[in-house]
């Protein structure tokens, strides 16, 4: 009846288990007992869970995304920790069992949830406005993307105290993850998780390349969009073309474990390699899917606070395509050391290291931008520049390892983990913080507080350099990575220093928590709150609404007359939402809870699928396919803004307007 | 400005008019090709790990699976006077194509199933070898697309039922299921060259 699932998969004897779960559970009874307590769960269900507006979904999505780093951040001190001690007869807290889920669990969580769902939220919240659209292309397929990221990562916090997570390292190598190694459940969530989360990706990337091609505002060629635009149009591109090869990866794994088959066993004629192969087919552009945004946020910044326009438009542009293009061919530097020649290897490492011309272009085009410019040193641009240092350092560790010959040497040690941590916690994490920061005003309508966000810049920034810098040492003597107990004496001082930065990091964390909720506190200071709804004289459309936007973005359609519109408006005197009175009805999306339907039976799937639970997965399954013909056959998704209502919203505005200029 | 006005309003009016719904699915099948291209590259890559089993030449009965690209392809020819009909708003000519089309797509299922149970029946299932690995997988993989698409068909034949004419947004769900058919035939015409004639030949 249950399967695999027994009262001994509740890990009621691991002490840390049991204090996780009591503290997830308070939490989880306060928020509920808050939501209750002032009656807004009819509000949530009916304004936010079900909502297919954009820049709800986006807003989401980031809550997601925060809620996984810190849950990846505490398995990262973890191990730190665990490292700090577990030196010679000192086996440390972490008995490996442990040790080894929480580094799989660690690497899955930060790249699937909180990596992606934060990229996806920014490109909800903003790519529809930058190109002057109402919504997105499939309104309610966006909010079915958002709750299979959702449900997934909910899958995997679920195997914390329900079973085990996978210990094969976030990319489940075969044959150690075969049921033949690893005949636990912790492999299966991870498929699970996965792969249901990777359906929610590729539907967004379909989503807004669409939206992109199809939605932009009349006059808005490709060359006029904006960069954050193009940046996310090559990265929905790398979805559409990276996500299918993931889905058959964790198919083909899943086929093996359930099914017996042999794509990648020992015997029977499996070969391991080709897994390897085929995951970072997916996992390289992926690398790429998560830093081009960061990329265009950092454009975006950088042009803003130092006030002129974008130094190099055209040739960020081909070099954003170039690296899209070439981030498709690099994958076998992964696995220089496979042994599949010299003339492989040699052509892999030479188009990994191509990647870094386009790369080199971005950055003086950013370092010109600022050059002469007035910039304006706002909290924003610590991190913009903050990025540009350790990113041009993780470029350059990145370019060594391209070296086959230097590669094995390095191959599976913590140079490794010191590199790719650089540039996505230098590149990725330093770009998605500084966008929030910079969109922020734009979706809540108030700024964030900026002496706390310096703060916890300085905090990440030193927090990373003591944290990593270690990690580039310990490589070159030698230690390897997914290590969980040493008895080299030589490498305790270093792994000392890395705890170091780690603890520096989580005051990193705390100073951004911190500069939430004073600024939350803070909203209706008069130097806080953004009634114009350009609160940093930016040059993009997303600016020319109002913060936050009405539901319906743009009352009337801006007309696009050159790259950075909304800069040239306001040169030409141009006001887009005065331009006469001459409203149209709005063709609007209505809310569905379908998506939330889809996603809550999809993990009834996975769970069931999870433990062999037969009968809850074929609910689960039904329970999709029911919804998705039920939503195919309801006729009543749309409707009418009438005139009225818009001019209500838009006088509103127009009245808030006034009485900002009014106190100046 | 009065310019600008009427050329938001006429965009404004297109916009309604064009749904990306047809575009959207192109992307989707592109996707959906992607996932084929790969379990290619996998089969390619197993075709010879036999493991001690049986080869291609030895499990594959081409006749009958001949019969069941003849079928496949047929089924294509009638959703497209399906969609010949749908275009001139003949609803009820529409669902007897889509009937035939629906039945034939059933019988070229049942003729997979049958040559898949044989198979496993006779010990040469797909956790055999790396090779029948591939081959299951990747046979299967269409097989389980043309299932959601006979399920998909059934549900437009429920939602057309009673019907006099077609609106557009049901034109625009039959175009994607006739994209999605197509695409499935395109990936037989692939599978039977790379797997079953050249494992043969």
């Amino acid at each position: 009846m249950l399967g695999k699932l027994t009262l001994s998969a509740i890990p009621y004897d691991v002490p840390i288990l049991v204090g996780t779960f009591i503290g997830v559970a308070i939490a989880g009874l306060a928020v509920v007992g808050l939501i209750t307590y002032y009656g807004k769960w009819g509000y949530l269900w009916r304004e936010w869970l079900t909502s297919v507006d954009h820049k709800r979904i986006g807003v989401m999505y980031i809550v997601v995304a925060l809620v996984a780093l810190f849950r990846g951040f505490a398995d990262a001190i973890m191990m730190r920790s665990q490292l700090a001690l577990a030196y010679a007869g000192n086996p440390g807290y972490l008995p490996p069992h442990h040790y080894d889920q929480i580094f799989s669990a660690h690497g899955t969580i930060m790249i699937f949830f909180m990596a992606m769902a934060f990229m996806q939220g920014l490109m909800n919240i903003v790519v529809p406005l930058q190109i002057g659209a109402r919504d997105v292309a499939f309104p309610f397929v966006n909010t079915l993307s958002f709750w299979m990221t959702t449900i997934s990562f909910l899958l995997v916090n679920v195997s914390l105290f329900i079973g085990e997570f996978s210990q094969c390292g976030w990319l489940a190598y075969p044959p150690l993850s075969e049921q033949q190694f690893s005949p636990g459940v912790g492999v299966d969530y991870y498929i699970w998780a996965v792969q249901l989360s990777g359906v929610g990706t590729l539907l967004t990337g379909v989503n807004f390349f669409a939206t992109i091609v199809k939605m932009r505002a009349p006059g808005m060629t490709y060359m006029r969009m904006p960069v954050f635009t193009w940046t996310i149009f090559c990265t929905t591109v790398l979805i559409m073309v990276a996500f299918p090869i993931l889905t058959v990866a964790m198919g083909l794994l899943g086929l093996d474990r359930y099914l017996g088959m042999h794509f990648f066993t020992n015997d029977g004629g499996g070969n391991q390699m080709l897994y390897l192969s085929v995951i970072w087919g997916w996992g390289h552009p992926e690398v790429y899917i998560l830093v081009l945004p960061a990329f265009g946020a950092f454009s975006e910044i950088t042009q803003t606070f130092s006030r002129k326009p974008l130094f190099g438009y055209k040739t960020m542009v081909y070099a954003t395509a170039s690296i899209m293009v070439l981030s498709l061919v690099v994958w076998v530097h992964h696995f220089f050391t496979m042994g599949a020649g010299p003339n492989v290897n040699a052509f892999f490492g030479v188009m990994t290291m191509v990647i870094a011309v386009p790369t080199g272009v971005k950055i003086f085009n950013w370092l010109f931008t600022m050059y002469k410019g007035r910039i304006e040193f706002h909290a924003t641009m610590y991190w913009v520049i903050g990025f540009m240092i350790t990113f041009s350092i993780g470029g350059m560790t990145g370019v060594m390892l391209a070296i086959p010959a230097s590669d094995f040497v390095l191959h599976n040690s913590l140079f490794v983990i010191a590199h790719f941590h650089n540039v996505i916690i230098g590149g990725v994490y330093f770009g998605y913080v500084a966008a929030m920061n910079f969109w922020f005003p734009k979706a809540f309508g108030f700024k964030l507080n900026e002496a706390w966000g310096k703060r916890a810049f300085w905090c990440w920034f030193i927090g990373f350099y003591v944290a990593f810098m270690p990690l580039y040492v310990l490589g070159f003597e030698g230690m390897t990575r997914r290590m969980n107990h040493y008895d080299n004496p030589e490498w305790h001082p270093w792994l000392l220093i890395a705890e170091v930065g780690a603890v520096l990091i989580a005051l990193g964390i705390v100073c951004q928590l911190t500069q939430l909720y004073v600024s939350i506190r803070d909203r209706n200071l008069a130097e806080n709150r953004d009634l114009t709804g350009d609160p940093w004289n930016a040059r993009t459309l997303e600016w020319s609404t109002s913060s936050p936007p009405p539901f319906y973005n743009f009352a009337i359609l801006p007309e696009v007359h050159e790259l950075d519109a909304f800069a040239h408006d306001k040169e030409a005197g141009i006001d887009t939402r005065q331009a006469g009175g001459n409203y149209q009805p709005i063709h609007m999306p209505k809310n569905t809870a379908c998506g939330f339907l889809i996603g809550a039976f999809s993990f009834v799937l996975g769970f069931g699928a999870i433990w062999y639970i037969w009968w809850l997965a074929a609910v689960g399954l039904i329970g999709v396919i029911a919804t998705v013909i039920a939503r195919s056959s309801d006729n009543d998704v749309d409707y009418y803004v009438p005139v009225s209502e818009v001019v209500r919203i838009e006088q509103e505005h127009t009245h808030n307007l006034m009485a900002a200029q009014a106190a100046e | 400005m009065a310019q600008n006005m009427t050329a938001d309003a006429a965009h404004a009016h297109d916009e309604h008019h064009e749904s990306p719904v047809v575009f959207g699915f192109w992307l989707y099948l592109m996707t959906d090709c992607i996932i084929f291209g790969t379990l290619f590259a996998v089969f390619a890559v197993l075709r010879d790990q036999f493991a001690g089993g049986p080869t291609g030449h030895e499990v594959f009965e081409l006749s009958g699976v001949g019969i069941e690209t003849a079928i496949l392809l047929f089924s294509s020819i009638t959703y497209g006077f399906g969609m010949i009909a749908a275009h001139e708003n003949k609803v009820s000519t529409m669902r007897t194509w889509l009937g035939v089309t629906f039945l034939l797509g059933l019988g070229f299922l049942f003729m997979e199933i049958r040559e898949f149970s044989h198979m496993i029946a006779e010990g040469n299932g797909p956790d055999r070898s790396a090779f029948l690995s591939a081959f299951f997988t990747l046979v299967g993989t269409h097989g389980l697309h043309v299932t959601c698409g006979l399920l998909w068909m059934a549900v437009l034949l429920f939602q057309t039922a009673g019907k006099t004419e077609l609106n557009e947004r049901m034109i625009g769900k039959l175009t994607c299921l006739s994209l999605f058919w197509h695409f499935l035939d395109i990936v037989w015409i692939c599978v039977f060259t790379f797997v079953y004639l050249m494992s043969v030949i």
